[in-house]
């Protein structure tokens, strides 16, 4: 496909890696956060890590807006199956993802509720037109990339006087969750996670544009190069972060300028803030309570708000008992570190959301490092 | 969940609002509305049915010249 195979060459991987083994400081380690899922599944599948000098390593972090869903938002959606006969539309991650008493909108739908997965906001608009009647529910979730997407169907359901629908916002801000990392280790009772730079936000930026994560140089004293999700890509971003560090700069860098600018797209942003306004604290799983970190539906288009139309009570529901994802989300802990991986946990009975998503760092390390032996020297003797 | 996938977009409808676009060998109808001035032959960036930004082809070149100029940086030697 064009614009990704190109950007997957093996033989440029080479190069990168010789470039990357030659640049390193043998005396220091380089730990290199990967904010999104979108790298984690990257640096998995293409096995990237192996290609690093064992010095720098990637810290998996909580980009992925299915992990860092609290449980209780996940119950308040069953709830609107169950209590409130809602038609209710999600994307198809949301399904498998555990809540409480091991409940899940896919064992809710097996059991007669009508939980529809959809491709697209158009598709949930369409089966609230065809569905009069009944109350349509868009269960809405993702970050700035798919924010833009829920505006826009608010707007229209508003241009067309559609009453059914409704959306149950959810949509959570990366440069928020970027702060909380790295004021966590101030937190009482949260381990601290050291890091030295931060791959940034690819599909985000192309929304928000590089300039929001212009504080954590300034204020943190951290780089971050906005990488994009092919191997390729997350290659250079590490060199690009090696070469910030070795130098001793520290400055947002975009490698992924074929989409990203430092002002991002200003339509899509527009939109956002007509429909959109931030919300005064939100809860992350991993994070606890983040101030600014997530969106709600202004006044204006209250009528479309589905926490309003149906009191949808904040629960905060305790996560799996063992689960570990908290630690992991926020780089704290590795998968493996978790007892209930791959023996109580896999992704076929997921225990937490970071097994479920393919971009969750326990659903990449079972399927692609599972079987992995740590890195063993190699001698090899010259054959005479 | 943030994935998008770049498509070349072969049809746009007459309000410049939705479009359609060929992705991996098949064809997909997407939204416009969040991009301003996008023209048959350009790809965009899709994600959740809706074009998120143009992609720049003469940025994607110059991406690709990068990455195969590392094996010829810092020591010269390679
Ligand atoms: S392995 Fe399962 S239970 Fe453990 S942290 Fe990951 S998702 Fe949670």
């Amino acid at each position: 496909m064009k614009y990704v195979d190109e950007f997957r060459q093996h033989h440029l991987a080479q190069k990168l890696a010789a470039a990357i083994g030659r640049e390193v400081d043998s005396a220091r380690e380089y730990r290199l956060m990967e904010f999104c899922g979108g790298h984690t599944h990257a640096i998995f599948r293409y096995g990237v890590q192996d290609l690093m000098p064992c010095n720098v390593e990637f810290v998996h972090g909580p980009g992925c807006p299915v992990c860092v869903l609290p449980i209780g938002r996940i119950d308040n959606a069953i709830h609107l199956v169950k209590q409130h006969d809602v038609i209710l539309c999600t994307y198809g991650d949301m399904l498998r993802v555990p809540g409480s008493g091991r409940q899940s909108l896919l064992k809710v739908k097996a059991a007669g509720g009508d939980v529809r997965m959809v491709y697209s906001t158009l598709d949930a608009l369409r089966i609230a037109r065809d569905n009069p009647g009944r109350q349509v529910v868009f269960f809405a979730i993702g970050f700035e990339t798919t924010t833009p997407p829920t505006a826009v169907a608010i707007r229209q359901a508003q241009a067309e006087g559609l009453t059914n629908f409704t959306v149950f916002c959810n949509h959570v801000l990366t440069p928020a969750a970027m702060r909380s990392i790295l004021e966590s280790p101030a937190v009482p009772g949260m381990a601290p996670v050291s890091i030295d730079g931060f791959l940034g936000p690819a599909h985000v930026s192309a929304i928000i544009g590089s300039r929001p994560y212009e504080f954590v140089p300034a204020e943190f004293r951290r780089p971050v190069v906005i990488a994009g999700f092919e191997p390729l890509d997350v290659m250079q971003s590490a060199l690009m972060l090696i070469r910030q560090l070795n130098e001793g700069r520290c400055e947002v860098e975009n490698e992924y300028t074929r989409v990203v600018n430092r002002r991002g797209n200003v339509k899509a942003q527009a939109l956002v803030a007509e429909v959109f306004e931030l919300c005064h604290a939100f809860e992350w799983r991993g994070l606890g309570l983040v101030a600014h970190s997530a969106l709600r539906i202004k006044d204006a288009f209250g009528v479309w708000d589905a926490e309003r139309r149906f009191s949808i009570a904040g629960v905060s529901a305790p996560d799996s008992k063992g689960c570990e994802c908290p630690s992991v989300l926020r780089g704290a802990r590795k998968p493996a570190e978790c007892r209930l991986f791959g023996t109580v946990c896999t992704p076929e009975n997921p225990m937490g959301a970071c097994m479920v998503s393919s971009e969750g760092a326990c659903a990449a390390y079972w399927s692609y490092g599972r079987l992995r032996q740590p890195p063993v020297a190699i001698k090899v003797e010259a054959v005479r | 969940m943030c994935l998008a996938l770049p498509a070349r977009v072969i049809a746009i409808d007459e309000h410049g609002e939705m479009a359609t676009v060929a992705l991996g060998g098949v064809k997909k109808d997407i939204s416009l509305i969040l991009v301003d001035e996008v023209q048959v032959d350009d790809f965009v960036l899709i994600h959740v049915g809706y074009a998120l930004n143009k992609l720049s082809e003469k940025e994607a070149r110059r991406t690709l010249a990068l990455f195969a100029e590392a094996g010829l940086t810092g020591d010269g030697l390679s």
